[in-house]
């Protein structure tokens, strides 16, 4: 199942970090997961939220760009090794991350990486024995 | 004592020289160029009527825009058979302002640089290194046809790479600089950092041109070389460098008097501006085979200097220029228009026309150019490289059509101001 991921452009500046994340606050919502890419002049925030649509509509009014990407959530075995499993279902069926990152909390003792794909149908057929969470459940983390 | 003869021409003598040569110039292009005749018989004049300089005000305006419409070789007078040299200036692709040269107007040019470098006090015993870039700008290749008319020695080396400038500086001797003001100050910087020394270097003077600089600029420039330096003018669609120049008594560039005449109009009106007020040059080529512009607007305004130099020669000079009247930058020594930087930053799909172009020149430094564009929803990526590849197109076309390196900045949507009316699109930083 694909889940929805809230993309903003964020300009290499003081401050716009803190405003995007003070309209996702004023708008009573909740981030579940965020990462942070950056180059030399702009980063894109990629974040979780429990309520997308309600969030994309907060951005859009402040005057953010903001785009919406399907990614797959998975639970990993905290324990060595397991991050290891799920690369490797990814690696054999010939699936590309384009990136990854982790929730802070954990979803019934599991960590839960994000993963963006090039194909994110494939990666879900071929991910078995490999718990995928379902929208509801990320967004309630 | 002069280069050439003409330098201390009496004012009598000038007249009746620019009188026969205008009158030639005037019956070349009326038979050569159908833009002329179409022109002058608008303007109801015939070459007859053209009895001396004074009817000069009679005959019509060339402007840049006339070299655009007749693109590439509207203008010529002279057949191609007689052409031996092309120069261009950079801009759009089917916009470049194309100039031609017979062998006479290549003998002339190189005359005229000859008598330049002259002024700065070289004489064929000296080495002449000559940054300027070779190609379709004129600076490189007029310079260093010059500096062997002279019989100087001429270092070919043109622009870039700054440790090589400065050893070959060092190595080979050279005695005279030609190079933009701001990559004198540039080199500069480089020795300092190499640990060489004036005291290490042959140098004694140095032609600056291809942008506008200020009397604080020569000081340093003066004091960072240990060298006596001069502004040169001159525009491609004229001929190129070596329009006019500054003497040993640097106050004022004279003008080449002999081949141009320098006229200041008011640019609104296009009459003769009050005598010694600031307006607009103009100039009209006389000798020239090849291109040969009546009136020609430079848009470059500066006055006459009416009173005598102290160094004997006769010729008028024009006061350092101070500006133009219209938004041309003169980035790195090259000609930017705005106007073609949008064209190429609207020729990248999904870009909107909200963008804005930063000038700047750190101390010593060289010219940047940034270009801020605002992402927005057709642009905008997830993927990291999906927006670098955007900023790489935008750059990769503004220096294949201008010639020059820009940094290409993507910024938020709306960060630009909005301004009622015209936009602000350009904000130049530099003190010059």
């Amino acid at each position: 199942m694909k889940i929805v991921q809230l993309s903003v452009f964020l300009e290499n500046k003081e401050g716009r970090l803190a405003d995007i994340i003070g309209t996702l606050s004023a708008a009573g919502i909740n981030i579940r997961a965020l990462s942070l890419a950056d180059t030399q002049n702009f980063g894109v925030l990629r974040m979780i939220v429990d309520t997308p649509e309600k969030a994309i509509e907060a951005l859009k009014k402040s005057g953010t760009i903001v785009k919406t990407t399907d990614i797959i959530a998975v639970e990993v075995e905290d324990s060595p090794g397991g991050l290891h499993k799920v690369l490797k279902v990814f690696k054999d069926s010939a699936v590309n991350i384009e990136y990854m990152y982790a929730f802070v909390e954990k979803n019934n003792n599991n960590a839960v990486m994000v993963f963006r794909v090039d194909n994110p149908d494939e990666a879900l057929k071929k991910l078995k024995g490999v718990k995928i969470l379902k929208a509801d459940d990320v967004y309630k983390i | 004592m002069f280069y050439s003869a003409e330098e201390n021409i009496t004012p009598g003598e000038l007249k009746k020289l620019q009188s026969e040569r205008l009158i030639k110039t005037v019956k070349r292009v009326y038979e050569n160029v159908p833009f002329y005749r179409k022109k002058f018989a608008e303007a109801n004049i015939e070459p007859a009527d053209i009895k001396s300089v004074d009817d000069l005000h009679r005959l019509p305006f060339t402007t840049k825009q006339d070299l655009r419409d007749n693109y590439p070789y509207g203008l010529f007078a002279a057949p191609m058979g007689d052409i031996v040299r092309i120069h261009a200036s950079s801009g759009t692709t089917g916009k470049m302002t194309v100039v031609s040269y017979t062998k006479n107007d290549i003998e002339m040019w190189a005359g005229l640089i000859a008598r330049c470098l002259s002024m700065a006090g070289a004489t064929k015993n000296d080495i002449i290194h000559n940054c300027y870039g070779y190609g379709l700008f004129t600076g490189g290749l007029g310079i260093h046809f010059g500096a062997e008319k002279l019989g100087a020695t001429v270092i070919p080396v043109s622009g870039g790479n700054s440790q090589r400038q400065i050893k070959i500086m060092q190595d080979f001797g050279s005695t005279v600089l030609t190079c933009t003001p701001s990559y004198a100050l540039n080199l500069a910087e480089t020795m300092k950092e190499m640990g060489v020394k004036i005291s290490d270097l042959k140098l004694k003077a140095g032609l600056f041109g291809a942008e506008p600089w200020s009397e604080s600029m020569r000081r340093d420039i003066e004091k960072l070389w240990g060298i006596d330096a001069l502004d040169i003018y001159g525009l491609s669609e004229i001929m190129g460098p070596g329009v006019a120049n500054e003497c040993l008594e640097k106050n004022g560039l004279h003008v080449f008097e002999d081949h141009f005449i320098p006229e200041i109009i008011d640019s609104a009106t296009g009459k003769a501006a009050a005598p010694g007020s600031r307006g607009e040059l103009v100039f009209t080529t006389i000798t020239k085979e090849g291109i040969p512009l009546i009136r020609y607007r430079t848009k470059d305004i500066t006055r006459m200097m009416p009173e005598k130099c102290k160094c004997g020669r006769t010729f008028n000079r024009i006061e350092r220029l101070s500006g133009r009247t219209d938004d041309m930058l003169i980035i790195r020594g090259v000609n930017v228009f705005p106007s073609e930087i949008e064209t190429v930053i609207m020729s990248v799909k999904g870009v909107e026309p909200h963008y804005q172009i930063i000038v700047d020149r750190a101390e010593h430094g060289l010219d940047t150019l940034e270009v801020q564009v605002e992402v927005n929803e057709s642009i905008f990526s997830d993927e990291i490289k999906g927006l670098e590849s955007i900023e790489n197109k935008i750059k990769k076309e503004i220096n294949s059509v201008l010639g020059i390196g820009v940094q290409v900045k993507l910024v938020e949507p709306r960060s630009i101001p909005r301004s009622e009316g015209k936009a602000k699109r350009i904000i130049d930083k530099r003190k010059i």
